[in-house]
């Protein structure tokens, strides 16, 4: 093949994929590292990539301690109280205690904040969320980011890191390909931080044909963080801990607006308000420690999301649906009304779409909600990720390993959806995530960590050839067959992914299985992810774009491999809503008040689980 | 709902192809003129939309779920900072809506962070990030550490 081989080399901060987490460690890599060369590489653009492509509404994580609203510490109560208790409170209370800076300062650089006339603060949508004009909140993080970056390479699919041949488990950079030209593309780099985003279309979609681009998260979060993080070795922690979301039908428009600002409220296909019927059984489950419907209603205390959908999924199932969110009420206030159509507008403009194909006006007709098909990513109501080290001025010995948000492949860094433990960071916490990355990294280079790496041209062919082999194997064995799809030799991206779905559909606790699996599942699905495996050898892409499908399949498959690995090793129902193991419907503190950590040997494959302490922030209660 | 272009107003440009977060914006090699190559991995962002000079991109709802007869068309104006929209309903009822997009001319209020003064030790030893503590609470009031909160992390199942 004639793709020419570019190496970048003397990189001291390489950012793979510049979301909102790898944009917020590129601005910041700068002020710490004044003379240090940052390279970024994005499979996508970065003006329009990643989850925030289409803009937001709403920065969900705002504290507001400059006019007393809240303080770190109650961001990291709410957020363990969502998640059942699993949070990595050191670094949830680290993400909290520097948001602000974040925020203030996009405002600063022209991002429109709403404010409350009436106190000339940021107007609220909930205790957490405060309101924006965010059509252009992507491009203009992407200049920060350009502002400070001596390089940005769009449109790399980054496909492996490099690994540091003079010491065992340090990175030296990555490789990927272009996805225009098809050159190869080396980085050698003394640190990488991670911020290529979470996963979406692993599990099987509700859309068919051609609507299965519309799913919740980015069709084009492809699990790279997570592929590339396993496949390097680093150890990763609540893969399990999927997310589920209840979403307008069809569209997935986000809800928080609609529940918190407009006060609109669902019922059933009745008309009757149905989630209190479901605690009294679901308090069985999980016990009142987490379900205390009493105490929610006096203290304000949030009911957890995934006990939220529990209701919903079960309401369903009793033959009660369809469930309704009752917008009548609410959009008969014009600016109310204006606020929920611009909710759509300005971050999932598919739902404004649907409503107009649909005829649905909601001030006139109250839209119908569904649950989703499960997600696995790290920054919203849930914490996939990365095992990463927190602060050494909070977090306690298991979990510092002497830089913040570093994984434990030395050198190698995380930022929003890529570290774990971390839910309720969204926009702005993953932002922020990655300067405080950023800024250890600088660190972790000026201590000489980064000295004597050595990348072997050995190493650069081995993975040239690997990057290589989709387009290879389609051009020896397209011909073995007339025409058409259908090849005994290999099969495509898109069948690929067709069949990683179904399979974590039907055995991981997808949609059509009313999101129930147990061990006997999850060991068959386990058994033809591995056969899987041999399959993705003899993937064949037709062209540079389905060389792009073949490496996003091949970092999602990794990613579910992990997601069933974890699942398996949970033996109880944390998160009813999220997931069940049939065979162990109940929460068990007892057992599994931990936290999960996986590694995977990079070189035989084989999983390693452990459990890890889960340590709660304590003291003066509020 | 998936992207498609009109024939008669795309000029094969490129700005829908350089943006597309998901490179399904392509140019047809025998018409020159861009398509959408992939609508099942089109997510609807608008993306390609906002930034063809022309106006030749439209959407039309996902064939599984959306029936025909609706638009949602857009007008992202960088220079006056705003983007308007109009939904038009299948039964023709027209909704109109009008957002700014930054409070800032294009860039210029973003600093260049090699330019300004380095961090000394204590900073870089401490726990504080660009412009901190300063703008965590826009007075002089410090960084939260578990000290001042009356904190400790504590192993186990109780909190
Ligand atoms: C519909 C929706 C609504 C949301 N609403 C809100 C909200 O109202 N408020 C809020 O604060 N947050 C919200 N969020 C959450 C927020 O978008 C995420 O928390 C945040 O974007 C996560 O940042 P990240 O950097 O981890 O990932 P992303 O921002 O997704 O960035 C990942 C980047 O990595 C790149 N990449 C991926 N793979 C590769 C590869 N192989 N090689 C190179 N680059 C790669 C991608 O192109 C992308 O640029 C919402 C998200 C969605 C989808
Ligand atoms: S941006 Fe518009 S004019 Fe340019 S190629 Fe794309 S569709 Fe055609
Ligand atoms: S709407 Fe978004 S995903 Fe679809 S073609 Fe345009 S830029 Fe690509």
């Amino acid at each position: 093949m004639a793709y020419q081989t570019i190496i970048e080399d003397g990189i001291d901060i390489l950012v793979v994929g510049a979301g909102l987490g790898g944009t917020g460690a590129a601005w910041e890599a700068r002020f710490w590292g004044q003379n240090k060369k940052i390279v970024i590489a994005e499979k996508a653009n970065i003006d329009r990539s990643g989850a925030v492509a289409q803009g937001l509404y709403a920065i969900n994580c705002y504290m507001g301690t400059r006019w007393g609203e809240n303080q770190p510490e109650d961001h990291v109560r709410y957020a363990r109280i969502d998640l059942m208790g699993m949070v990595r409170e050191d670094l949830a209370f680290d993400m909290a205690r520097h948001v602000d800076s974040t925020v203030h300062q996009f405002e600063e650089w022209g991002l429109p904040i709403m404010k409350d006339p009436k106190t000339g603060r940021y107007l609220r949508e909930g205790r957490w969320q405060i309101m924006i004009h965010g059509e252009s909140y992507k491009p203009i993080v992407a200049e920060a980011a350009k502002k400070s970056a001596d390089k940005v390479f769009n449109r790399i699919c980054v496909t492996h890191l490099l690994m540091d041949e003079g010491r065992e488990n340090r990175v030296a950079g990555a490789v990927g390909f272009n996805v225009r030209t098809g050159n190869f593309h080396v980085f050698k780099a003394k640190t990488v931080v991670c911020g290529a985003g979470g996963a979406s279309n692993i599990f099987k979609p509700r859309s068919v044909g051609e609507g299965a681009g519309r799913t919740w998260y980015a069709p084009w979060s492809s699990a790279s963080a997570y592929g590339l993080l396993i496949n390097a070795g680093a150890k990763m922690t609540q893969m399990e801990n999927r997310i589920v979301l209840a979403r307008f039908k069809d569209g997935y428009g986000p809800v928080g607006a609609y529940f918190l600002h407009l006060k609109t409220y669902t019922q059933n296909g009745l008309g009757e308000e149905f989630e209190s019927r479901w605690w009294p059984s679901l308090q069985q489950m999980v016990g009142k420690e987490y379900l205390d419907p009493e105490a929610s209603h006096l203290t304000h205390r949030p009911i957890p999301t995934c006990l939220r959908n529990h209701a919903l999924i079960s309401e369903v199932n009793a033959g009660r649906g369809p469930i309704h969110m009752v917008t009548m009420r609410a959009f008969q206030d014009p600016h109310l009304e204006e606020v929920g159509w611009e909710n759509f507008l300005g971050m999932t403009v598919g739902q404004a779409v649907l409503w107009a194909a649909t005829d649905v006006d909601p001030k006139n007709e109250n839209p119908e909600l569904t649950t989703s098909e499960p997600y696995v990513m790290g920054s919203h109501a849930t914490g996939s990720g990365a095992w990463c080290s927190g602060p050494e001025d909070v977090s306690p010995p298991e979990y510092f390993w002497g830089y913040n948000r570093m994984t434990t492949v030395e050198g190698l860094f995380g930022a929003g959806d890529t570290v774990g433990g971390t839910p309720h960071a969204f926009s702005s916490g993953s932002f922020t995530e990655g300067r405080l990355a950023a800024k250890a990294a600088c660190k972790y280079i000026d201590d000489g960590k980064a000295e004597g790496i050595v990348v072997s041209q050995a190493q650069i062919d081995r993975l040239r050839q690997e990057v290589y082999g989709p387009l290879e194997h389609y051009r020896i064995y397209r011909n073995a067959v007339v025409a058409g799809t259908v090849n005994p030799h290999y099969i495509s991206p898109q069948q690929g992914l067709d069949r990683l779905q179904k399979l974590m559909d039907e055995y991981c606790g997808g949609v059509s299985a009313n999101y129930m699996t147990n061990e006997k599942l999850l060991n068959i699905g386990l058994k033809k992810l591995r056969i899987m495996e041999e399959d993705l050898e003899k993937l064949a892409a037709a062209d540079l774009h389905e060389l792009l499908r073949a490496w996003e399949l091949k970092h999602r498959h990794r990613a579910a491999e992990c997601v069933t690995h974890h699942t398996l090793f949970r033996k109880e129902t944390r998160w009813p809503g999220y997931y069940y193991r049939g065979d162990y419907l109940k929460l068990d503190d007892q057992n599994w008040h931990v936290l999960t950590v996986s590694r995977r040997d990079p070189k035989s494959g084989e999983y390693t689980m452990e459990k890890a302490p889960c340590y709660h922030l304590v003291g003066d209660e509020k | 709902m998936p992207t498609f272009v009109y024939m008669t107003r795309c000029d094969g440009c490129g700005h829908c192809v350089d943006i597309c977060p998901s490179d399904i914006m392509h140019i047809d090699k025998t018409y020159r003129r861009a398509y959408n190559i992939e609508p099942n991995m089109c997510w609807e962002c608008f993306s390609c939309v906002k930034a063809c000079p022309q106006h030749a991109i439209d959407v039309r709802g996902y064939a599984d779920f959306a029936p025909l007869g609706h638009s949602v068309r857009v007008d992202r104006d960088e220079r006056r900072g705003t983007i308007a929209w109009r939904i038009k309903f299948r039964n023709g009822k027209e909704k109109e809506f009008l957002s700014p997009i930054t409070t800032k001319p294009w860039g210029q209020a973003i600093p260049k962070l090699a330019e300004v003064a380095p961090p000394q030790k204590e900073m870089r030893d401490s726990q504080l990030l660009y412009n901190e503590p300063k703008y965590v609470r826009m007075d002089d009031g410090g960084l939260r550490t578990l000290q001042d909160a009356g904190l400790k992390l504590k192993k186990g199942v109780y909190y």
